[in-house]
């Protein structure tokens, strides 16, 4: 399959470039360009931006704001941004983590988009020409989108606060049989005071757990206190099934593994 | 279809050439340019086969437009060898049967040479980590690890 590449120095260039039909935005191309390796014929043009604002990341007064073309590595490897490494690192292996971007996890369909599952839980916003979505909105309709991804922006988590975990089967780097992101706020007793989980391939994209959120408020992280919340785990799931495992299996064993991460 | 211009160097050596546009990094280097090195094994960035460096990253060819690659240094595992002589890694796959049938050890090479250049002394789970992306189908990956660790070895004693 032949494709074109058009490259613009502007986002502003690159959105009305992508009003045309059969074109596509290429990020990174581990979604794109695999795509297209795998026979994908709806995609006859890409498009791309290189401008420099897609591959900024600033973290000023609480709030970091990352560029939509900043790989998984350069997150991996940003002091400020360090309560992420270990979401950033969970996607790919090296090579993938050199090319794969922010924004293109968005799209990235499960049982891809490990760190769209960390955003999620961050409760992050999404910019594009058209403004700020907030990321639950965004992925819900992010099929239909046509607009560039600029950047995506969240309030730093309290220390200690973002927990992050991926369960594959193969060590150390695998596909994702289920991720999971929470950011956990407690009070000075110990009782949850807020709460956002966001759960990777327990759909066929990231989703929160609200019922579990729901149920952790004033409790303790203790295995007495998280039970309530592991019981409506899977409130809302609809599992993807694929070659690693089944929807099934994916809802029988999330609980253990939201437990485990609660827990932690 | 139009032909575009790229140029890069590859292996220190300049490079241009006109190729259609939207071509992979992987089919320019193998059949525009004549070096096969980099492997085409799931064009789908899974298996690593294709891993070449760019600008000093780690990056997959299959996956990688040519395009977008103006201006950029390349180096492929075929150039690690200089005026005949083997590269330290690529006499320590020999010397531990780390190759079997071959096909992803020009990946591998690629993978271990980035982590050597950032990692001179890495630790096994080092090793272990750098490799992840690349995917052997014959060795069990044992040989391979150890090859990576004699290597880094040999490059100390050598600056020793």
């Amino acid at each position: 399959m032949a494709l074109a590449l058009q490259t613009f120095a502007t986002v502003k260039e690159a959105n009305a470039a992508l009003k045309s039909q059969g074109t596509r935005y290429l990020g990174g191309g581990t979604l794109v360009v695999r795509a297209a390796n795998e026979g994908d014929v709806s995609v006859s043009s890409l498009i791309r931006s290189t401008e420099p604002s897609l591959s900024a990341i600033t973290v000023t007064d609480g709030k970091a704001r990352i560029g939509a073309s900043v790989t998984m590595a350069a997150i991996g490897g940003n002091p400020d941004l360090g309560f992420l490494a270990k979401a950033a690192r969970a996607v790919g292996g090296p090579a993938v983590r050199n090319m794969a971007t922010v924004g293109g996890n968005l799209f990235a369909p499960a049982p891809y988009g490990d760190f769209a599952v960390a955003l999620l839980a961050l409760d992050a916003t999404v910019s594009t020409h058209d403004g700020e979505t907030p990321i639950e909105t965004f992925l819900t309709r992010r099929d239909s989108n046509r607009a560039i991804v600029t950047s995506v922006a969240f309030a730093l988590p309290k220390a200690d606060g973002f927990r992050f975990l991926k369960v594959s089967r193969v060590k150390p780097k695998g596909v994702s049989l289920l991720s999971i992101a929470a950011v956990l706020e407690l009070a000075g007793d110990g009782a949850v005071s807020s709460a956002r989980i966001a759960l990777g391939c327990m759909a066929d994209r990231p989703m929160r757990a609200k019922a579990a959120e729901k149920a952790l408020i004033g409790q303790s992280l203790t295995k007495d206190g998280i039970a309530p919340a592991l019981a409506v785990g899977n409130e809302g799931t609809s599992p993807v099934t694929d070659p690693i495992a089944s929807a099934w299996y994916r809802n029988e064993v999330l609980p253990v593994h939201l437990g485990r991460l609660l827990l932690t | 279809m139009a032909k575009v211009p790229v140029q890069f160097t590859l292996n220190g050596s300049e490079k241009a050439e006109f190729i259609d546009s939207g071509t992979t990094l992987l089919h320019a280097l193998r059949d525009k340019i004549g070096d096969t090195s980099p492997k085409g094994g799931c064009h789908q960035g899974t298996c690593g086969a294709c891993s070449v460096i760019i600008d000093g990253e780690l990056r997959l060819s299959c996956l990688t437009l040519a395009e977008t690659c103006n201006g950029a240094a390349i180096t492929t595992t075929s150039g690690l060898s200089e005026g005949g002589v083997l590269h330290p890694l690529q006499h320590a796959f020999l010397d531990t049967f780390a190759t079997q049938c071959g096909f992803c050890t020009p990946g591998m090479i690629m993978a271990a040479k980035v982590l050597l250049n950032h990692t001179p002394n890495p630790s096994r789970d080092d090793v272990v980590e750098a490799l992840s992306g690349n995917v052997c189908r014959c060795t069990g990956y044992e040989p391979i690890i150890q090859a990576v660790l004699r290597a880094a070895r040999a490059n100390s004693q050598n600056a020793a």
